[in-house]
């Protein structure tokens, strides 16, 4: 497409269980976005295959990586992608929408579950940092994926509310039967979880069980 | 929410937030279907005002005149063969079916003096049957009776506005009015109908019997009497094409013509008349309509520019909502269908605007107007239209997006 390639992941191979708590970590540069792209199923590989739910996915197109995205996939960015129109109950909304319909009662449930039921109907702008980063995790749980990914969720936070969101993340891991794959810096949030997977150059370097 | 109010209530917000930039938007399309529906309004007010006209003066009129003369392949103008006569008008009355009154007459230049005025005018003369005929009604006086047509009884009936000519305000019934060397007696005053072609307003009749005694009317080669037309009413409008027909068909006998030759009489119908002047006037009111549609269409370039720089500037929330699940043809309908929602309210604002201007031309009587509903519909339906075909390449180029790139965008 006159763009020139770049092998940003070479080689990897990567195994996460179902229910798995998984940090990836890195200095930028490494991969770690695009891996959790691939992951997320919002980029496909150019080589090499990725298994989602034991279903090859690396070949699918648009629309069918969209539905996977839509019913399996929950997304927490660091800049909390929220719709600044929209009242925080109407965002977590949004996470329903493309997976089969929204649900007001769900959504308040879902904010409840972070914490947030009373200020359901602000909107971000009206919202600190931590508050809108718990929308987003409540946007990405409401439906309830089997596989929530996060890009560096505190890295836009001040250290208190970022531990607030990562006991808010670890909570729903224990309480659920999800898996989490979250991208970090920080060392100690990484210990959180259970497995710690270091990459550099596109290549996996050390795996490390906490 | 129901599933299919979600894009609908979402295009809503999207137009809502900018308020002022939708508006702007939508003006071209707004002005676009207000010219439509006002010119339009005004090309069937025109029609309409010009077949109740002709309706006035009778919808079921036949006249038939004098036609050309060929000579050695130069033909003429019309009227200037002398070969319809009062003859013809009697064959016709008593071999054509599905005819009520038939009516000859002859017209001819005199000069009327009336106090000290004088003036050369037209003076016609006709049988009583003309008032039936003509559809004629008076406004003072009465018409010619059989008996004083019969005795050739020598009165007069002015058209409205030979009568304001000749008498102003006073009352002319019983006015002696100099004819040629006669002196006849105004007995009624005709109702005006309106300036137009064959108007009564300028008539001065006569009977025909007085007219024959007060100047010579001139004879053919078979000693026919020559009149200036024929002036008849078909029983049954349905029925005025086959008239026509079997007339042509026995004129042609009568005036022993060939069948390669040129019929030398000309039969013209009010229905035909009502028909040509619909189509002229139905291309007229297109022609405006059309004019009118093209700032439709630059209102619909207005639509694209803005989709265009909706989808830029929204190019993260198209991310957001890909990341979520959001399909190319969940997008794709988005901005589809706030394309179309905008151009939609153009279209109503459009309506009631261009009904509003058609209203008050009409109240100011400047020109009678006609809001048909078949031009509401199709102007509401051309402006939704207009979205989603100028909103179809904003909405595709927005489904289109890479969700990785456009989640990066700020």
């Amino acid at each position: 497409m006159g763009k020139r390639e770049l092998t940003v992941l070479r080689g990897v191979s990567l195994n996460i269980e179902r229910g798995e708590l998984v940090a990836i970590m890195g200095p930028s540069g490494s991969g770690k976005s695009t891996m959790l792209n691939l992951i997320g199923c919002l980029d496909r590989p150019t080589s090499g295959s990725y298994y989602l739910d034991d279903r090859e996915v690396s070949h699918l197109n648009s629309g069918e990586l969209a539905e996977i995205r839509g019913k399996k996939i929950g997304f927490v960015f660091q800049t909390f992608n929220l719709l600044p129109r929209l009242s925080a109950v109407a965002n977590v909304e949004l996470g329903m929408r493309y997976a089969g319909g929204g649900n007001h009662r769900r959504a308040l449930e879902a904010l409840e579950r972070v914490g947030l039921a009373e200020r359901a109907n602000h909107r971000p702008t009206e919202l600190s940092g931590g508050e809108m980063q718990r929308v987003a995790i409540a946007r990405a749980l409401v439906k309830n994926p089997p596989l929530i990914l996060a890009d560096e969720p505190t890295g836009n936070l001040d250290s208190r509310s970022g531990e607030e969101i990562i006991s808010i993340l670890t909570s729903l891991h224990a309480e659920q039967d999800v898996t989490l794959v979250m991208i970090t810096h920080d060392a100690n949030i990484a210990h959180h979880c259970q497995r710690i997977i270091h990459l550099k150059d596109g290549e996996v370097v050390e795996e490390e069980r906490v | 929410m129901k599933k299919w109010f979600e894009p609908i209530a979402t295009a809503w917000v999207g137009i809502a937030t900018h308020k002022l930039r939708s508006f702007l938007t939508i003006l071209g399309i707004v002005i676009g279907v207000a010219a439509v529906i006002s010119l339009m309004s005004i090309g069937k007010g025109a029609t309409a005002d010009i077949l109740s006209r002709i309706g006035n003066l009778g919808s079921d009129l036949v006249t038939i005149y004098p036609g050309a003369s060929t000579f050695g392949g130069v033909r003429s103008a019309a009227g200037s063969v002398q070969n319809l006569t009062q003859e013809d008008a009697a064959a016709i009355a008593a071999q054509v079916a599905n005819i009520d009154y038939v009516a000859p007459t002859y017209s001819t230049r005199l000069q009327l003096v009336v106090g000290g005025e004088n003036m050369n005018s037209q003076v016609t003369g006709v049988p009583p049957e003309y008032q039936e005929i003509q559809n004629l009604k008076m406004t003072t006086g009465t018409f010619f009776s059989d008996y004083e047509y019969q005795r050739g009884a020598k009165v007069v009936i002015l058209g409205s506005s030979v009568k304001e000519t000749l008498f102003g305000e006073a009352n002319p019934i019983g006015q002696q009015i100099r004819m040629g060397g006669n002196i006849v007696r105004v007995t009624g005053v005709l109702e005006s109908k309106g300036a137009m072609w064959g108007s009564p307003d300028e008539a001065i009749l006569i009977p025909l019997t007085a007219m024959q005694q007060m100047v010579a009317q001139p004879r053919t080669a078979q000693g026919e009497r020559v009149i200036s037309s024929i002036a008849l009413t078909v029983s049954d409008e349905e029925k005025a094409e086959q008239v026509v027909e079997e007339i042509t068909s026995l004129l042609r006998t009568r005036h022993r013509l060939g069948p390669n030759v040129d019929d030398d009489f000309r039969i013209i119908s009010m229905q035909e008349i009502a028909e040509a002047v619909t189509e002229a006037t139905g291309t007229m009111t297109l022609l405006l309509g059309a004019i009118a549609a093209i700032s439709l269409l630059v209102g619909g370039i207005g639509v694209m520019n803005i989709m265009l720089v909706s989808v830029l500037e929204r190019t993260r929330e198209i991310g957001i909502r890909k990341a979520l699940g959001a399909k190319e043809h969940d997008i794709w309908i988005q901005f589809l269908i706030e394309a179309a929602f905008l151009t939609l309210a153009g279209g109503i604002v459009g309506v009631i605007i261009g009904w509003l201007v058609s209203y008050f031309v009409d109240r100011m009587e400047v020109m009678s107007t006609v809001v048909t509903a078949d031009i509401v519909v199709l102007a509401v339906s051309v402006s939704v239209g207009i979205g989603l075909f100028f909103g179809f390449y904003p909405a595709w180029s927005a489904s289109r997006l890479d969700p990785i790139e456009a989640l990066r965008s700020e």
